[in-house]
């Protein structure tokens, strides 16, 4: 019996092994082109960056004919517009220190322990991770005008907290949960007072929710505009807003635009990096 | 184990009330009050009770026409988003390799778009899709079809969508990634013991086991979708025409464009809530099917 049909499952064996082989190449071919559509356009921008205004306006080259670092040092020499990366950099750094500060508290007592309201408050919370920017724009432009902080890089920290916030307690809240309450009553057992506790304990137990956190305040500072340009006029001008003016002052200079536009991937590239093996977990949120 | 109660975790919660009071419940309160009063300049408000509220909401009005053609576009952009996001992004998770050098690569490279400031991913697609000195618009004039995002509607329109499916369908994709991590190795084992396809082993094992993330990627893509403002504001300025102009675009108009404060507050307000109740629903759904779940 055996005998019989074991020359027979050979031929059936061979089949979906070629089937395997074909349907192990498809992924590959949909990944590739999938990171193909992604990367063209980030390579025209780059490409159009170490171009002459000249060869950009004559005729469409796939790469530059004469490579030309011209527009990036003139980004680099120019203080209106380098000054605007530092004042980036500053709000976006602000932004998150203060988010992280403020939500790792809140998103331990969210994880933790159940108190009065406390899924309102949480709804409350996320309910200003979903208001559009454009509803607070006006009303920013206001109340910090009122308070003296309009054109600082605070204005736009405190501004941005009304999204990030949110999402720090989220992101914390999700990676906290993960963590055993065994170990807050050992800890309290052993003699830990709580602030001791939180700093040495448990903080580095969620590290890679509060790095994960850090990434997700960068990263929703560092694209933001709309707020950004509004708080802003001369001394705190960001780079994106110095961006769009340029443009529409002085016509359109595509290699310095291209160059700048470069410039601003590079630290969204390297923050990616530090995160790359959280980055999956991070961007569900830590619930997974 | 259920959490224990004790109101003094509060006190944790403090700092960040204190913060987001400051800065969303003082704003939130200015708008309010714009939106019941009228002024003449100078600083000067008079009370106008719901008078803006009833012009938003009637069509037949200058405004509440202007602001339902705004919707009904911020809408139609929001479902085409997520109908093709969330299909492409679901296929690209499935390809994505499972172990090796290859992911963290991949993983990195797929996150790439989603840290360009928003400016600049307009400006990379007003570049790039320029019939004059951009691939993209080049390419296909040179296919004979003529497409021009600053006259045409429809290439505006093609445009538009395609920039946020190359911005956003990165987030969809690793969301579904970490659903699909989190899959045990059993789970295929067994499967394969059963002769089960590739669909059968999509339908019912990866779609169910993938379902909380799906759901957190349907509600940020249709928020941060239903309030996209930057990157067609930087292709197409909101042309040709009014023809790409969303709620934001036309919000920011009418309240920093034409100052006009009563007007923007109420049409502030009605936006808040659409996208709010949007959330809430889907939010409690899907928390009650967790809890059910967790039972």
């Amino acid at each position: 019996m055996s005998d019989l049909a074991v020359p027979a499952a050979i031929p059936a064996a061979r089949a979906p092994a070629r089937r395997l082989a074909a349907s192990a190449l498809a992924p590959r071919v949909v990944l590739g082109l999938y990171i193909l559509f992604l990367l063209t356009p980030i390579y025209w921008l780059v490409n159009m960056s170490l171009k002459t205004n000249l060869e950009i306006s004559t005729g469409m080259t796939l790469w530059p004919q004469n490579p030309t670092l011209e527009n990036y040092r003139r980004i680099f020499t120019d203080a209106s517009w380098y000054s605007g990366y530092i004042n980036s950099l500053t709000f976006v750094l602000l932004n998150s220190a203060i988010s992280l500060a403020v939500a790792l508290p809140a998103a331990y007592a969210f994880s933790r322990y159940r108190f009065l309201g406390d899924k309102h408050l949480f709804f409350w919370l996320l309910s200003n991770r979903m208001a559009p920017p454009a509803v607070f724009a006006l009303p920013f432009f206001q109340l910090y005008s009122a308070v003296g902080l309009f054109d600082t890089p605070w204005a736009v920290a405190l501004a941005h907290c009304v999204f990030n916030i949110p999402l720090a307690v989220w992101i914390l809240e999700g990676f906290m949960s993960g963590v055993p309450r065994e170990i807050d009553e050992t800890a309290a057992i052993d003699g830990w007072s709580f602030p001791a506790f939180f700093v040495r304990i448990f903080m580095p137990l969620v590290a890679g929710g509060i790095g994960v956190a850090a990434f997700f305040c960068f990263m929703f500072s560092w694209v933001e505009l709309l707020l950004a340009r509004t708080l802003t006029t001369v001394d705190a001008k960001p780079i994106v807003a110095t961006m769009t003016r340029t443009v529409s002052a002085a016509g359109m200079d595509w290699g310095l635009l291209a160059a700048a536009g470069t410039l601003t991937i590079i630290p969204g590239a390297i923050v990616i990096w530090f995160v790359r093996n959280h980055i999956a977990r991070g961007f569900a949120l830590g619930r997974v | 184990m259920a959490k224990p109660r004790d109101d003094r975790a509060w006190l944790l919660v403090l700092p960040v009330l204190a913060l987001v009071a400051f800065s969303a419940l003082i704003p939130v309160m200015t708008v309010v009050n714009y939106s019941v009063q009228d002024t003449f300049g100078n600083n000067q408000f008079f009370w106008n009770g719901t008078a803006w509220f009833k012009e938003l909401l009637d069509p037949s009005t200058d405004l509440g026409g202007r602001f339902f053609d705004a919707l009904w576009r911020t809408l139609l952009f929001s479902g085409l988003c997520l109908l093709i996001e969330i299909p492409l992004g679901i296929a690209v998770a499935l390809c994505l390799p499972r172990k090796g050098w290859g992911v963290a690569a991949s993983l990195v490279t797929l996150a790439l778009p989603l840290l360009i400031p928003w400016n600049v991913v307009g400006t990379i697609w007003q570049v790039f899709a320029r019939g004059d000195i951009g691939l993209l618009g080049a390419a296909v004039n040179g296919l004979g079809i003529d497409y021009n995002y600053a006259r045409d509607p429809l290439a505006a329109w093609i445009t538009v969508v395609a920039m946020d499916v190359w911005h956003w369908t990165s987030l969809v994709v690793l969301l579904c990634y970490a659903g699909l991590r989190a899959i045990p190795d059993a789970y295929y084992q067994a499967a394969k013991v059963d002769g089960a396809g590739a669909w059968a082993v999509f339908r019912a094992i990866q779609l169910p086991k993938m379902q909380r993330v799906l759901t957190i990627a349907v509600l940020l893509r249709f928020m941060d979708s239903f309030m996209i403002y930057t990157e067609p504001f930087v292709v197409t300025g909101g042309g040709p025409g009014n023809a790409t102009t969303f709620l934001s675009i036309d919000l920011v108009k009418i309240a920093l464009g034409q100052f006009d404060l009563g007007k923007a507050a109420a049409m502030s307000i009605v936006y808040n809530l659409i996208i709010l109740t949007v959330c809430w629903v889907f939010y409690a759904t899907t928390t009650r099917g967790q809890s059910e779940a967790s039972r």
